[in-house]
């Protein structure tokens, strides 16, 4: 046997060495922000090294290309500033282990080899590496109940997810005999498999499965828990990594392996956004828990994401990527001001907490209010230039009734984030709010908001990495 | 014949367990009998010529997963009328469930048999399964075990996080 090339591998054997340095580490260093500059620097490496690793490598298992570096560099976002967050509000919680950011980096990595994945048994690994690091992530706070519940009810349901998608794999391998994306796909387009519907069946049980990851309509009914219970710092990543990932997987598995029944799916993926849309911005209304409110925003924001999907073509995949590289920014720098909203014996949660916070803090309150209009997708925001683009690839592509459902729901989720901006800048404060500050929090805030603000104004120097990025598929 | 017969049996035993299993009030007894259809999965393997699969059938799932099963039932000591009550309201709907996912599969047509591998039955049987399961393992799906290991390792990690002394700080 030829020894594998690693050079399309480096980022993530780097992320497994930073992982087992840090639990190594967790013995010797008591300092536990420590831990986060080694991994911090850790992660510089890995963006150093994503530009060069490209290639297909171990016999076509591990695909490295622009479509796998684009979603890395999302991930990769999302665990720098959810370590950052999670300083500040680890301290807070006196929940502050090493283990939380070793959790972090190899939940981190199982989203990478997810993205890179050519075979479906690997695939199956690096979901399961990343779900149970968030499984046990969820539940890091042991002595909250409801910490505690949201990570037996993730774990529950995650569980399930994977039976399905292990037993969708079989039905592919079934019907192929093999397990490789792209082989499946040569296969079931040059041979007669039309009159086989058990690809369908095959595609249905991975549809409910990569739909549980991304919390779609009807299998989101774990994410309003789960987002609430869990430690905000956790919430931050789990709404942005896992379900970035679960896109991905669905984008590389769809686009190829289901290829030749691409009609069935689009009409499936289409109906679940519809729902997913109406469901995630209808229920977020009557939300009181911002938590809660913005797990069910991050659920619309999927069934956003999804309308790029039900296109297939070019134009549409790549503004689902944009959607959730924006939505990630965005919505990350929203969790920041949550923490800084949290101190002890205060937990910040409740909507009404955010009244008459421009008074006391003018500066954090135009920050929020930037994320809020960006969720909204009001320009000039990045927001508004990722719905953009979604819409008018769907208009393009033909789907016009599609496009105006999805502006409609748009409009419906203005209710409820310009409520939190009407609570900040019209609403007189009825208790006193300190805000938890820290230099990495404050990093977090105003670099996420710059973003959304540049991404907002320059969108063409941005919209360019998405374009190449699937090129590739 | 004979071979048919065999398929016959342990398919029948297999579905009437599991039925079995899910329908016992009390928790050990649903145990014990899933130790039965353990074994019953274990001689399906070892009837498709995967000795190596049918051993690993029963010292994981029957040897730990299941002593795994028994301990947690006796720590928690759940009361049958609770267990009860609490779950026969999903009766209707997963039923319904069920026997839309069995009309689904009965009417599936047969797979085809899809690409071959270079593993036919007779280079297993040359190679002996475990020595196949060897080979391929490190070497055509390295990488997929090595992931393996890792989560292995975020289990060991998880499972000490989550029954670390509370408060230890």
């Amino acid at each position: 046997m030829v020894f594998p090339d690693l050079n399309p591998i480096m980022p993530e054997l780097i992320m497994t060495a930073l992982g087992l340095l840090l639990l190594v580490l967790e013995l010797f260093v008591k300092e536990k922000s420590n831990h986060v500059l080694v991994a911090l620097v850790g992660i510089a490496f890995i963006y150093f090294f994503l530009g060069y690793s490209t290639g297909v490598t171990f016999n076509g298992m591990f695909i490295a290309d622009s479509y796998s570096r684009f979603f890395k560099y999302i991930f990769l976002i999302c665990l720098t500033l959810s370590m950052l967050i999670s300083i500040r509000y680890l301290e807070i919680e006196k929940s502050l282990y090493g283990e939380y950011y070793i959790l972090l980096v190899f939940a981190t990595l199982g989203m990478m080899i997810m993205a890179s994945s050519g075979d479906l048994i690997l695939l199956y690994l690096g979901l399961e590496l990343m779900a149970l690091s968030t499984y046990i992530l969820a539940g890091f706070l042991r002595n909250n109940e409801k910490s505690t519940e949201a990570a037996i009810k993730y774990f529950l349901m995650g569980s399930f997810s994977s039976a399905l998608l292990l037993y969708g794999i079989t039905m592919l391998y079934g019907l192929t005999g093999t397990t490789d994306i792209k082989a499946i796909s040569i296969y079931l387009s040059s041979n007669d498999t039309t009159q086989n519907y058990s690809i369908l069946l095959a595609m249905v049980l991975f549809i409910v499965a990569f739909g549980f990851k991304i919390a779609a309509v009807p299998f989101h009914m774990w994410a309003p828990d789960v987002y609430e219970g869990a430690p905000t710092s956790v919430t931050a990543f789990m709404s942005v990594g896992p379900k970035a990932a679960g896109f991905a997987v669905l984008g590389r598995v769809f686009l190829t392996s289901f290829e030749t029944v691409h009609l069935e799916w689009t009409l499936i993926l289409s109906v679940l956004a519809i729902l997913t849309m109406a469901a995630g911005n209808i229920i977020a209304i009557s939300q009181t828990n911002i938590k809660r409110m913005l797990a069910y925003s991050s659920i619309s924001h999927a069934g956003y994401a999804l309308l790029g999907m039900v296109t297939g073509n070019a134009a549409g995949v790549s503004g689902m990527l944009n959607y959730l590289f924006i939505y990630a920014i965005m919505n990350l720098g929203a969790f920041a001001i949550i923490v800084m909203l949290h101190s002890e014996g205060f937990s910040g949660e409740d909507i009404s907490d955010y009244k008459g916070l421009s008074k006391s803090h003018p500066v954090v309150s135009l920050i929020m209010l930037i994320f809020m209009f960006s969720l909204t997708g009001i320009p000039p925001t990045a927001g508004f230039i990722g719905k953009f683009y979604l819409f008018s690839a769907l208009i393009d592509a033909g789907y016009v009734p599609l496009a105006i459902i999805a502006l409609l729901f748009s409009v419906i989720s203005a209710f409820f984030y310009l409520r939190i901006v009407m609570y900040m800048y019209m609403n007189d404060s009825d208790k006193e709010v300190s805000l938890s500050i820290s230099p990495a929090l404050g990093l977090v805030i105003l670099a996420t908001a710059i973003m959304v603000l540049y991404i907002g104004v320059f969108p063409q120097h941005f919209l360019i990495y998405a374009k190449t990025a699937i090129l590739s598929i | 014949m004979i071979n048919k017969i065999f398929f016959i049996y342990f398919a029948i035993a297999i579905v009437t367990l599991s039925l079995v299993i899910i329908t016992r009030k009390s928790l050990v007894h649903s145990v014990l009998f899933m130790l039965a259809l353990f074994f019953h999965i274990a001689g399906l393997y070892l009837f498709l010529n995967a000795e190596f699969l049918a051993l690993v059938q029963i010292i994981v799932y029957a040897g730990a997963i299941l002593v795994l099963f028994l301990f947690v039932i006796m720590l928690l000591n759940i009361r049958e009328d609770e267990l009860k009550e609490q779950y026969s309201s999903f009766w209707p709907a997963g039923i319904s469930i069920g026997i839309v996912f069995l009309i689904v599969l009965l009417r599936m047509p047969a797979f085809s048999l899809g690409i071959k591998g270079v593993w036919d039955i007779k280079s297993v049987t040359e190679a002996t399964s475990t020595g196949a399961i060897g080979q391929v393992l490190y070497t055509e799906y390295l990488l997929p075990f090595e992931v393996a290991s890792l989560i292995l390792l975020i289990a060991i990690i998880g499972a000490i996080i989550l029954a670390k002394k509370r408060f230890s700080k």
